[in-house]
Formats: C-alpha cells, structure tokens, sequence
C-alpha cells in the first residue's frame, strides 16, 4: 500500500478538544515555543523543529540536510561527540532525529522532570557545534550504508525515488532526502559546516512540547536557555515552481525481485491557505480509495478482479512544496504491470464519470471523526501535528479548522478534483521490471551451503 | 513505496524521512519492561477466559485484544501457514458477513481492528470510541470474527495466492533471505521454525478443512487471554470478556512445546546475493518468559546491543568504525527460548571486517562483563525511563496482553524496577557465561564473502 490513508488524515486532525490546552510565545530572537498539556501521564515529548529539509539543499550537495542532521550528535565543547546520547539516557530518556524534504526534527522523551536537560542541549547544539573532519569521515560512511539501506537495496523504493525523480524536474523535491550517493561520496565537512550557519538559527526552529508540563514553566525555561541566542539572517527561499507538464512520463526501474510494481503520480495542489477546499476534497478521493479494506481500491483489483496482491493510493496536502495525488501496486499472478495500470486508470475514470456515493462519503468522515480521538492516545504524534504545522507555513491554531473543513467536503467537490487532477497529461508512471537475481552475478549460488 | 514507516505517521513528509537509527527491533526487544502501580484487574470468565482490565476513563476509547496460544509454532512442516491463515481469514467472512461487510461496517463507526500474530501467539485486537453505539457494534462484530468465521473457499484461494506472491518475492529480498536462513539454523526441526518453513508447497496444499479445525482445536474458551483498557467501568468489562469468550470452541489450554535444543557446534550460513549490502545475523537460543536468568541477561543486553546509540556495538562498529547504519542485539523472551539476535548490514566488500568487530564485540563482553560504570548508566535509563513505557492506553494494552498469555505476576510491572535495580557486574557476567556460547553460534550472511 503505498500510504495507509487514515494516517494521513491524523496528520491533518488535532485536537479541537484540545486546543484549548496550547499556548504558544515567540522569544524578541524569533524562536517560537508551542505547548500542549497532556497530563495523562508524567512524560513529556520534546521536539526542536528547524524549518530546513531537503527541498533547501543545492544540486552536488544533496543529502546534506540528513548529513547534518548526523553530525548534531558529533559534539560541542561542552558536550563532546558521542555524549549528547550518553546523557539523555541517564535521564532515563529517549531520543532521537529525523530529516524530511521540509524540515529536520530533533525530540527527547523524558520523565517530566527532565524537561530541563532538554532544553540545555538542545540550545547548546543549535549554535555551538564543533564538527571535526575526522568524525565527518566516520559518518558520512554510516550515511552511505543508510543509503544502501533504504534505498539501493530495496527495489521499491529505488522506484520510488525515480518516479519523484521524474515527475519533478525543476521543484527539489525531485530529489531524494538521503541524497544521491554521488553526492554522499563527494559530501565533505565544509558543507555541513555551511548548512548548519545558513539555517540553525532560533529564528528558524520551533520548539514544541506536549505532556505533563505547565506553560508558563515551559516558556520560562525557554527563554532562559534559547533567549541569549542570536537571531540570523536566513537566505531568500526561492519558489522553484515546477513548470506545467504537457504530457505523460514514463519511467523504468530494473532491480533483483521477483514481482514487477507500479507506481503512478498526478501532479496536485498542496493546501496554501486553511479555507482552500480542494486539498480537502482530495484527501476525502484518497479515503474513497483507499480508506479501509473493503474501500474501492482493494475491493475492486484485489479481492474483486484479483489483478493486483496490493494496491494503494494517497495524497499529502500539507507541504512547502507541491503535493502528489499517487497509487501504487502489485500485480497478481498472471497480469502484468500493464493490466494493473489499464484496471487503475479505469477506477480513475468511473470516479470521474460517476462520481462517489453518499455512503462512501460518510464512511470516512466516520473515519475522520475517530482518528480525531484516537490520536490523543501519543503525545508524539500529537507534537508531530503540531510541528509539521509550524514547519509548513500553517499555525497550530489551524488545527480546529481541518476535520471542520473535511466535514464540510461534498461528493459533488471530490467528483470536481478528480476531474480536474486525475487527467492523463499530468500523469508519471513508474515501473519495477524485476531481475533474476542469478542474471545480476552468475557465479552466486542460490542455494544456502554450510561451511 | 511506504516501507519506511519508523514513525508511525505515513505524511509523505515522514515516509521519506531519514531518521538517525532505526528502532523497530530495538523497541520490540524492550517490550517486557514497563510500569510502577498500574491497577490491573484480574478475573476469570464465566466460560473460562482469563481476563485482564485497567479503567482508564481519561479518554473516549476503548481498546481490546484477545490472544491465543496459535501462533506459527502450532503449525506442521507440511501445511506451514495454517496458523497463520486461520488469524488473517477471521476477518474475511463470518457470521454470513461477506469481507467487504466486515470492513465497512468497522469503518462506519470508526474502530479500527488489528491482529495480533508471532510464534507463540494469534488473536485480534480492536480500538474503538466508547461511546455506546460505536462500542456495542464494535464488539459485537469482533465477537462474530471471533465465534463464527466462515473461512470462504472463495477468499481462502486468493489469500493462498496473495501469501505465495509474498513468499516468491521475498525469497528475492535480502533481508527476508538472511531472516528464513537464521529461524532454520538457529531452530532446526523445533517448531519455532515452523515460521519460515512457510513455501509456496505448503500453502497450496492447505484447505479450508484445516482452517475450521486449526480455528476449533485453538481458538477456545479455555485458551483464551482478553486484555481490557479504557472507557468501561469493572461490570462492563466483565460483559465484554464473556461476550468475546461465551461463543467461543468449548477447550483447554494450548498443551506445552518442547525446549528448544542448545546447538552443539556452530553453524555458518553464507548465502550469495547481488546487493550492495551484505545482512549478516548472529545468534542462539536466548530466554523463556518468567527465566530466573532474564533480568540480567535483560540489562547485559541493554549493555551490549539493545541501548541504541549509547550499546558496546553501536559504538564499536558504527561510532568508533563507521561500518554499519544499525547494528543491535535482543533477547526475545518466549514461552520457550526465543531468540538471541544479533544483527547488521553493512557494505558487500567489508562483510568480514564488519563480522569480525561484531565478533571481538561479543566475546570481549563475555569474558569481561560490564563495568560497574555500564551498570549504572544501563539501570539509570531503564529505570528512570519507566514512565515512558506505559504512557498510553496501546502500549498498557500490548502489557496486559503479555502477561496474561504468559501467566506473568499482576505484579510484574511494579517489580520490573525492583528487579532491574538488583542486578550486578557479576550476575550479568555469569547469566552471559553460561547462556550465550559464542563458539556454537549460529551465523548468517546473505551478500557478499568479503572478498
């Protein structure tokens, strides 16, 4: 499945009920402070949001928001390389960092009391890192095999990578968050160095925290420890809009498997203002689709047709950049990509001929009602909504408005988007021609042999 | 395309994000720790289910599971998969109720199911609003899966088809070959194993005769454990376990498995494939659940491979070496010995240099123990990270699930600390003396031969 669907809706519903419990404060250097209590248990999340991903970085450098990203562990004066980790886990802590094409997080987990340490490392490390040539050298080998990893082994996701690859050509998104291993290899110290001074700035990050916290607490720790950091001129962020495409794109990936896959991508609006209504009536197409089991995806070529083993679609309205109506598949035994692809492209027809049906339609704002609930349950997820949002160019205040404006969404609306959105010129599609693995290295037995 | 799913947020955003190191493995591994003074309720079934609740009204939801002692080690070599079916059909025909009702109707009141299935166990699980008209119907439907599954012939062959497309494709896949590869060496003909002796052979000759009696001799009354949390008081959980319970096969307890047998010479698999990387497994027998050995081989553990960014291997191979992504070791406690894994990938050419650190690793740990200066730094974070272990309802659901299927104390959350706090250097030293024999290892490396 290419995206489960109601995650992403999470992704678009806090709390309503609970955005009464946030407050937000804004230093004179420009660093934002969010908090939502959560006084279900005595945790709290605690995550550094800096507005710079991938869709930042510059061709020959690429990868080098997630190499950065690596190196914020490799020490300052105050806390040398390795013990930012050794010292969260004395605290009984959690922690870790992610890089996406917007944005690079860093988070604890903490019993309560902890919040502090937090907060003292995290304000050291955003101006103080000292990064070595000879710890560069290390990591960026460890980047490289996370590369291997992810991606150069995994025949899906090198399709993946090729059907952003060619779908974009202008808008950086085009190009993977880890990098293209060119780059990696050719990555030096001096980059980093030259990210981290053009974008760790307080007035480039947000900190969120949720849990059992009091605001006022969390705002006064705040000030003292990122208050006497220096605000940055950060550079002028260029729109790169993507230019019009005018006409299909195909593309092939060959790679050891035994499954051919497909994946396929419509060019789409993100949401750039909380009351546009498409983005809305898009993510509502997605949950037709592909909402639950019995959604009409799956239904109709898995377990109707039988053509596909898997089949997904999703779409992703809250971006910097441009969004993505995209499905994917796997072809059962005895079809071909192809089958898949004409069985696809002729639920995208009905959808635009026939439209949704009211039961359908209801059925995922039931889906959306729950998941509003439900994700009060993790107050990482919950800090996760709240950051993206702030990341994004949106405010945790908008938080109220999305299930209002998904509740508000007509069938006749999702019939219009996907009339308007699902249209052939606009469409990439990529393709896993799968490899014998013997055909890649002929001297490779398959069969295991004991020494 | 969605594979990267660390974070439990499938936003574009995230799929493509590059987290520092992957903790899937990591957090399976700590699934025993957890909680002090958590008021588990305790009771058996009129009809025979042992039941564990905790009230939890601080949020609308309700959350159930219902476990039984049918996981993959009740299969036989010749129908491998039965076990395995018999969980994945439930949901796909009961009660008259055709696949695409069951979704829907799921999906109409916003609940989401979920299964549960390991060596050990299979079973259902649900999240739902509480609120009576969600819940009644929620239940009520997880209850016919439960009682009344049709197993449809229909659906069974597309399923068969589905399962033996997954098996052939994995089978290419380095990592599922290293995993098959392992279970087979490190288990032999313990049924253990019987988990990757799953083969397209074995799935096509499985009816649905021995679903029906898979489902009768397993899914009993007697062999059932329901974990309860959330909105409900004492009197209506009581209702909801007999509800699940009351129809269920008239049965007794699973009967016991055999031990796992100890190797008595090592095995090493090497088995050839293009990837760039090699994955290479280490491993033996490790611990039962309730093993007097758990706590410290649970802390050694820690030590060694388990602490993420702060273990022995972690610094070894990827801080001080740059050889590998993730690198870690568990020890998965069963109903007889689970698996000690150690496990990495790291670039085809240096596959040996990579083995031999992790080997040097090892060993050194085993003769030497831990330094009283690991001890403490293992016990501050498992212990002063107790709180973040029970922070939500799902993971206190995953806890009263564990403990009721293998009959741990009620106590066992409020004695984990207790127990943590009391292991020593030498108690470690000696638990990993005389359970890990490095020289019987069993050894995979699916990849290159380091040459």
């Amino acid at each position: 499945m290419l995206i489960r669907w109601w995650l992403i809706l999470l992704a678009f519903l806090p709390a309503a009920a609970f955005a009464g419990n946030m407050q937000e404060m804004k230093l004179p250097n420009g660093f934002k402070v969010v908090v939502q209590e959560d006084h279900r248990s005595p945790v709290v999340v605690s995550q550094v949001w800096y507005r710079a991903g991938s869709v930042d970085e510059f061709n020959g450098t690429t990868g080098v928001a997630h190499v950065l990203e690596h190196m914020m562990f490799k020490g300052t004066k105050k806390v040398p390389a390795g013990q930012f980790s050794r010292i969260v886990a004395a605290a009984g802590g959690k922690e870790n960092a992610f890089t996406s094409r917007d944005y690079t997080v860093y988070f604890q987990q903490l019993e309560k009391s902890h919040l502090e340490l937090s907060m003292k490392l995290e304000s050291d490390r955003m101006v103080n890192l000292n990064m070595t040539d000879k710890e560069f050298a290390k990591e960026i080998q460890v980047v490289m095999e996370e590369r291997r990893w992810r991606t150069d082994d995994k025949p899906q996701a090198l399709v993946g990578e090729q059907l952003m690859a060619a779908t974009l050509q202008a808008h950086p998104y085009a190009r993977p968050v880890i990098g293209w291993m060119n780059d990696l290899v050719n990555m030096n110290a001096q980059d980093a160095r030259d990210w981290y001074k053009r974008w760790y700035a307080p007035n480039n990050a947000t900190l969120v925290v949720v849990g059992d916290v009091k605001p006022q607490e969390v705002f006064r720790l705040a000030k003292k420890y990122f208050g006497p950091l220096k605000a940055r001129k950060l550079p002028e962020r260029k729109p790169q809009v993507e230019p019009e495409q005018k006409g299909e794109r195909r593309v092939t990936v060959k790679a050891p498997a035994k499954l051919p896959y497909i994946a396929m991508a419509y060019h789409a609006p993100s949401l750039s203002k909380a009351d546009d209504w498409e983005p809305y009536a898009l993510e509502i197409l997605a949950g037709v689709l592909d909402g639950n089991p019995a959604s009409r995806l799956n239904r109709e070529l898995v377990r109707r047709e039988r053509i596909a083993v898997n089949v997904g679609a999703g779409y992703d309205a809250v971006n910097r950049g441009p969004a993505l109506f995209e499905f994917d598949g796997t072809p059962s035994e005895g079809h071909s990509v192809e089958d898949l692809e004409l069985a696809i492209r002729s639920q995208i027809e009905q959808l635009k001929e026939d439209g949704i049906t009211e039961d359908e339609l209801q059925r995922v704002k039931a889906q959306v009602i729950a998941a509003d609930v439900y994700q009060r349950d993790s107050m990482f997820y919950q800090a996760m909504q709240i950051g993206m949002l702030e990341s994004t160019g949106f405010s945790w205040r908008d938080l109220d408005e999305f299930p209002k404006r998904l509740q508000a969404v007509t069938a006749e609306q999702v019939k219009a988007v996907a009339n308007k959105y699902l249209v052939d010129d606009q469409l990439t599609v990529a393709v896993l021609d799968p490899q014998p693995i013997d055909e890649n290295k002929p001297q490779a037995p398959e069969v295991p042999h004991v020494h | 395309m969605c594979t990267n799913f660390s974070w439990g947020i499938s936003n574009k955003n995230i799929v493509d994000a590059m987290t520092r190191l992957f903790f899937g493995i990591i957090a399976l591994a700590m699934s025993a720790a957890a909680q002090a003074a958590l008021p588990i309720q305790h009771w058996q079934s009129a009809s025979g289910a042992k039941v564990y609740f905790v009230e939890n009204h601080d949020l609308p939801i309700l959350d159930v599971s219902i476990n039984f002692a049918a996981g993959s080690s009740f299969d036989t070599p010749e129908k491998a998969g039965v076990a395995g079916l018999t969980q994945g059909m439930l949901s796909l025909g009961a009660g008259g109720l055709t696949d695409d009702q069951i979704s829907n109707r799921f999906a109409d009141i916003g609940a989401q199911p979920g299964g549960e299935f390991d060596l050990d166990r299979a079973g259902l699980k649900l999240r739902t609003l509480s609120s009576e008209r969600e819940r009644v119907a929620a239940l009520e439907l997880l209850a016919t899966l439960l009682q009344k599954p049709d197993f449809p012939a229909a659906v069974l062959e597309r399923e068969k088809a589905r399962a033996i497309a997954g098996l052939r494709e994995a089978a290419t896949q380095p990592e599922s070959i290293s995993g098959k590869a392992f279970s087979k060496a490190l288990f032999g003909s313990h049924p253990y194993a019987l988990d990757e002796m799953m083969e397209p052979e074995t799935v096509e000759k499985i009816t649905r005769d021995d679903l029906i009696a898979f489902h009768r001799s397993h899914y009993t009354r007697g062999n059932a454990v329901v974990a309860i949390i959330g909105d409900v008081t004492r009197a209506q959980a009581e209702a909801i376990a007999e509800q699940l319970a009351s129809g269920l096969p008239e049965g007794a307890a699973a009967a016991a498995i055999p031990p796992v047998p100890l190797p008595s010479a090592p095995v090493e698999t090497r088995i050839s494939h293009p990837a760039a990387q090699s994955h290479i497994l280490l491993g033996y027998p490790g611990v039962k659940r309730g093993d007097p050995d758990y706590f410290p081989l649970y802390v050694g553990n820690y030590i060694l491979g388990g602490g993420g960014f702060v273990s022995l291997l972690t610094e070894e191979v990827r801080e001080k070496r740059g050889l590998a992504y993730s690198v870690y070791s568990y020890f998965m406690p069963m109903r007889e010995a689970g698996p000690f894994q150690i496990g990495l990938q790291t670039k085809r050419e240096q596959t040996d240099a990579a083995l031999k650190v992790v080997r040097e690793t090892l060993d050194k740990f085993i003769q030497s123990g831990p330094t009283p200066k690991e001890l403490k730094a293992a016990k501050d974070n498992i212990i002063g990270g107790f709180p973040l272990r029970i922070d939500s309802n799902g993971k206190i659901l995953d806890y009263l699930a564990v403990i009721g299927f293998y009959g741990l104390p009620l106590t066992y959350l409020d004695d984990f600390n207790k127990e943590v706090a009391k292991v020593t250097t030498a108690q470690i030293k000696d638990a990993f003396a005389r359970r890990v024999k490095p020289q019987n290892m069993v050894t995979v490396i699916v990849g290159g031969n380091g040459k």
